[in-house]
């Protein structure tokens, strides 16, 4: 370069140079192509996988395919949710050429309201991609036959076989299984977003076991692998991917005495609990009035759900679980029992005329016993005896052992929703209402009154535990045979407290409450709960007012806790009827004949017959009749008849 | 050449080894095409076919041209084409939006098209006139420059980022092999390696993304990284011999943006894998070195610069391309010569080839006389 400056430049050198800047030219663009050769063969050999990968998951879609729901069977195998085929019909909205014209056509074709018909075509609005948008669940095979037919001319229709939860108990089990709907966007969202929520026809378990036990239900989603455009237009559909159906999930429950106890509830509100006494299962456990699950399940109308959710007697509250009432007498067994433990002599004896002073207050019992001894008290369910023992002993001497038989316990059982209820004791009173225990607390105790609040579950627990000394805790899962610890009793005491439960039945409140067999007998105690206060009027004046003259709500809570066979129990009960009045009137044949339908199917069966025609026939026949009249009371037309 | 009694003479002059050359381009490029349409020969395969046979014809009837001649409309050509871009600007500005094209009626011209090669013929021509003497001096680089630099201009407003690059590399390769002292290409090419970090400290938020998103395109997979994101995906899926004709997912699914037109190697790599996009890259690097040959036989200064800066213009078109769908450019819109569909480049192209092969032939000639 040097040189060449020093001289003039002349063409010779000019030629020299254009050879090198070729040269150099040419060795630049061959770099360049050994680059872009190069680079080629990175993204194609060594990057190979990996983009291959990518080309795959842009090209293939999968569609989830809704897994079959598990099904929920009974300790027999017998269903109590079951999955029923059926039609249904969605729109394609991609699909669509003319939605206007096509949406018409279906309307015609399977007589949709126009209310629904506007529903369509709002969701069709929205939709977006692969979104289906259902037109009807459940299609009667005609209406989906004539669409199948049809479509040819319906473009963007698909009708397709689906399937529909069913539950053949239909309400009994309304409040044991919950029901199954469509995912709302609050699920959704909780679910991370999951795209199975959003296929037409997957439903997940809205309430009840459907909800609780829902990812053992639901089963694997299955895949129609597919083809599809980066507009997501579909091009061909690619071999599928079985769907695994759900687990079954069998429960305690016992289904035919579970129906047999709804029904037996008739229309009365409230329910009935029965315990296997040695393992804990739970064999039944309606709560009634009920809602049908299979109105759910494909959408209940607003009509529906109104008269369901103005009904007084909660048809949408799982009693069992939910409904907590005071314990009334049916705590004397066990206040018996903490007693005994306190070192109370059984053969003392109260005198019992009726009232019992307190300060500046008395306190009253049902009926003049005269003296009583704690047999005696237990059998005739006499109030002044338990006033007057409960406050020698003191609270701290029975509140820990009322608990431990179950009252206010927490059971871990798979249900969304429970309410434990409270046992009170000074502590609890002095972090509850920020005041000492008081001597009339002690009184309203021990007659399960005041503060005391139970569900019927745990007084079915306590009446199994006294049966069985153990520890018994309740279960809604078969497993293996559990091992429940002894109570903290002699068993002296339990034998005491199970032989005056036996004397209650034998000639006691529930003398009338007797199993019509030969060799069973069950043991229970009966119990009324106050949901009001009676007035000194009543009392001095006319008398206490008859439960049968008073508003329903004004009526008193009809409870019962038993088992049976006294001797060597086998089973436990309970049942709170809500404002039933006496639970020796109402709740303790309940139990009777439930505990009948066990050892005695006929007898218990005759029984239910005689029950349900001296309240006005069947079940289906009353919730007709009831419709009706809500119906009517209302202005609202009829409902048609259905060929069902 | 093909020596042989029966074909005529005419006919066997002809530079056969280029025309099969491009034949066989164009070939793998209408059956990218005929692919991409979903296994259809419309909408794009048969007009490509159409054109590219109609401008091989015109760059061939090119071929019969003298240098004298093409020496001549040098200029007028440069201000002719010069002149069509301000009148586009003008009616971009009247229509107030980008305008890139004058509508004929029956054709589009583009008008930055045909400055590639022009640009190419008036650094010859300047360079030629130019006395030996003086190309180590400022006068053989501020005519020069302004040549290239006012087209550029005129492209950048229109705006049009890659044809722009494109004439300015063109231009400087023209000036590089001119003989235009290094320092001018040095000092500038370091400045500009050392300005872009801090010129990048210094641009907006928006500015920086668009180049991040160039160095990492999946940081935006759904955005402006799109384009180079699918198409590195079509590329590497292909694998060494592809997924088969006919069968690119990515642009039968239209995953693929612009897979007929500036992407269409990556349509084409997809289904052919690595043997067809480099035996594609392989015959472009023929033709580019066939006009490599033609520059460097050039007798004449005019003819030696022309043919370097045509061969020039087709391998920028190839490697701007290539380098684009590959993910080591940015997307700057530059199409793959004879096999994206669209006539531009390939009238460019052909009016590049038809001036070469002029060139050629006239070496051919002149050298049976000698």
């Amino acid at each position: 370069m040097k040189i060449e400056n020093a001289r003039r430049f002349t063409s010779v050198h000019q030629s020299l140079t254009f050879s090198r800047r070729m040269a150099i030219a040419a060795g630049a663009q061959t770099a360049v192509g050994a680059l872009l050769i190069g680079r080629l063969g990175w993204l194609s050999v060594a990057e190979n996988q990996r983009y291959q990968l990518l080309s795959e998951s842009n090209r293939v879609q999968l569609i989830p395919v809704p897994p079959r729901r598990g099904w929920i069977v009974d300790r027999n195998g017998k269903p109590i949710a079951i999955n029923r085929s059926s039609f249904r019909v969605d729109i394609i909205p991609q699909q669509l050429t003319d939605a206007e014209k096509v949406v018409a056509e279906l309307a015609a074709l399977m007589q949709l309201p126009p209310d629904e018909v506007e529903r369509i075509g709002r969701e069709l609005k929205e939709s977006r991609g692969f979104q289906t948008v259902s037109v009807a669940d459940n299609v009667p095979y005609d209406q989906y036959a004539a669409i199948t037919v049809r479509l040819p001319d319906l473009p963007g229709i698909a009708a397709t076989r689906g399937f529909t939860r069913y539950y053949p108990a239909g309400s009994a089990v309304g409040q044991l299984v919950g029901y199954v709907g469509v995912a709302n966007a609050k699920e959704y969202e909780k679910e991370d977003k999951n795209p199975l929520l959003l296929v037409p026809g997957v439903k997940i378990g809205k309430e009840g076991l459907e909800k609780t036990l829902e990812q053992r239900l639901r089963g694997q989603p299955g895949g129609q692998r597919v083809e599809v455009t980066a507009r997501g237009k579909l091009v061909k559909e690619l071999d599928p991917k079985p769907d695994r159906s759900g687990h079954t999930v069998q429960l305690t429950i016992d289904s035919d005495l579970h129906t047999y106890a709804a029904r037996r509830i008739g229309d009365q509100s409230g329910s009935i609990v029965v315990l296997d006494v040695h393992s804990g299962d739970v064999l039944a456990m309606p709560s009634m009035p009920s809602f049908d699950p299979n109105n759910f399940s494909d959408g209940i109308s607003s009509n529906e759900w109104k008269m369901l959710s103005e009904d007084d007697h909660l048809p949408l509250v799982d009693k069992v679980l939910e409904g907590l009432y005071p314990s009334g007498s049916t705590i004397k067994p066990l206040m018996a029992l903490a007693l005994l433990k306190a070192g109370v002599d059984p053969s003392r004896k109260v005198v019992c005329n009726r009232a019992y002073p307190l300060g500046n207050h008395v306190f009253h019992c049902d009926a003049r016993h005269g003296p009583v001894n704690m047999e005696e008290a237990v059998v005739r369910s006499c109030d002044i005896y338990f006033y007057d023992t409960c406050r020698r002993v003191g609270v701290q001497a029975f509140a820990p052992l009322i608990k431990e038989m179950g009252f206010g316990e927490k059971f871990e059982l798979p249900f969304d929703f429970q309410r434990f209820g409270t046992v009170p004791d000074p502590e609890w009173m002095k972090r509850r209402y920020h005041r000492d225990w008081q001597t009339y607390d002690t009184i309203n105790m021990s007659i399960g009154q005041g503060n005391v609040l139970i569900n019927p579950l745990q007084l079915a627990v306590a009446a199994a535990r006294v049966a069985s000394g153990r520890r018994v805790m309740p279960r809604i899962m078969p497993g293996t045979q559990p091992n429940f610890a002894m109570l903290d009793v002699s068993p002296k005491d339990l034998e005491f407290v199970r032989q005056a439960m036996g004397g209650v039945v034998q000639n006691g409140t529930a003398a009338a409450s007797k199993l019509p067999l030969e060799n069973v007998q069950m043991a229970g105690k009966t119990g009324t709960a106050q949901v009001r206060r009676i007035t000194m009027a009543e009392r001095y004046g006319g008398g206490v007012i008859a439960n049968e003259s008073l508003a329903w709500r004004m009526r008193d809570h009809s409870l019962f806790m038993g088992f049976a066979p006294v001797e060597n129990p086998r089973y436990a009960a309970a049942a709170i009827i809500e404002h039933g009045g006496f639970g020796a009137q109402v709740a303790a044949p309940l139990v009777r004949d439930t505990l009948l339908f066990l050892f005695d199917k006929q007898k218990a069966l005759a029984s239910l017959q005689a029950y349900e025609e001296s309240i006005g026939g069947p079940p289906a026949v009353r919730e007709v009749r009831k419709t009706a009249a809500w119906r009517a009371s209302r202005g609202l037309p009829p409902l048609p008849e259905t060929s069902a | 050449m093909i020596s042989s009694a029966i074909i005529p003479q005419p006919l066997a002059k002809l530079p056969w080894s280029l025309i099969f050359l491009v034949m066989g381009i164009a070939t793998i490029g209408i059956m990218t095409l005929f692919s991409a349409a979903g296994g259809s020969m419309s909408p794009w395969a048969m007009k490509q076919a159409i054109t590219i046979l109609a401008f091989l014809t015109l760059a061939v009837g090119m071929s019969w041209t003298s240098e004298a001649t093409i020496k001549q409309v040098a200029f007028p050509i440069y201000g002719a084409v010069l002149l069509m871009l301000i009148v586009v600007e003008a009616v971009g500005f009247v229509g107030k939006g980008a305008q890139r094209w004058i509508d004929l009626g029956f054709i589009r011209l583009q008008p930055s098209e045909f400055m590639k090669p022009g640009i190419v013929l008036v650094l010859a021509r300047f360079y030629e006139l130019l006395p030996a003497g003086d190309i180590r001096s400022w006068r053989a680089i501020w005519p020069a420059a302004a040549l290239i630099g006012v087209p550029v201009g005129l492209i950048i407003l229109q705006p049009d980022l890659g044809t722009a690059l494109m004439i300015s590399f063109i231009g400087v390769t023209v000036m590089f092999v001119a003989g235009v002292p290094l320092r001018v290409f040095l000092i500038p090419g370091t400045a500009l390696a050392v300005a872009i970090p801090v010129v990048y400290e210094f641009l907006h938020g928006y500015q920086r993304k668009r180049i991040d998103i160039f160095l990492n395109p999946e940081t935006d997979p759904l955005g402006a990284g799109y384009h180079i994101t699918q198409s590195k995906i079509a590329i590497g899926s292909g694998g060494i011999f592809g997924k088969g004709y006919l069968n690119g997912s990515q642009s039968h699914l239209d995953y693929l943006p612009e897979g007929h037109t500036d992407f269409v190697f990556a349509t084409m790599v997809e289904e052919w894998g690595l043997f067809g996009g480099a035996l594609l890259i392989l015959a472009f690097a023929f033709v580019i070195r066939w006009g490599m040959r033609v520059a460097a036989n050039g007798k004449t200064r005019f003819a030696q610069l022309t043919a370097a800066g045509l061969s020039a213009t087709i391998f920028f078109y190839v490697a701007i391309n290539l380098m684009m769908v590959m993910g080591l450019a940015p997307v700057v819109g530059v199409p793959l010569p004879l096999v994206s569909f669209g006539g531009s480049a390939v009238m460019t192209i052909m009016l590049c080839l038809g001036i070469l092969m002029a060139l050629e032939r006239q070496q051919r000639t002149t050298s049976r006389l000698i």
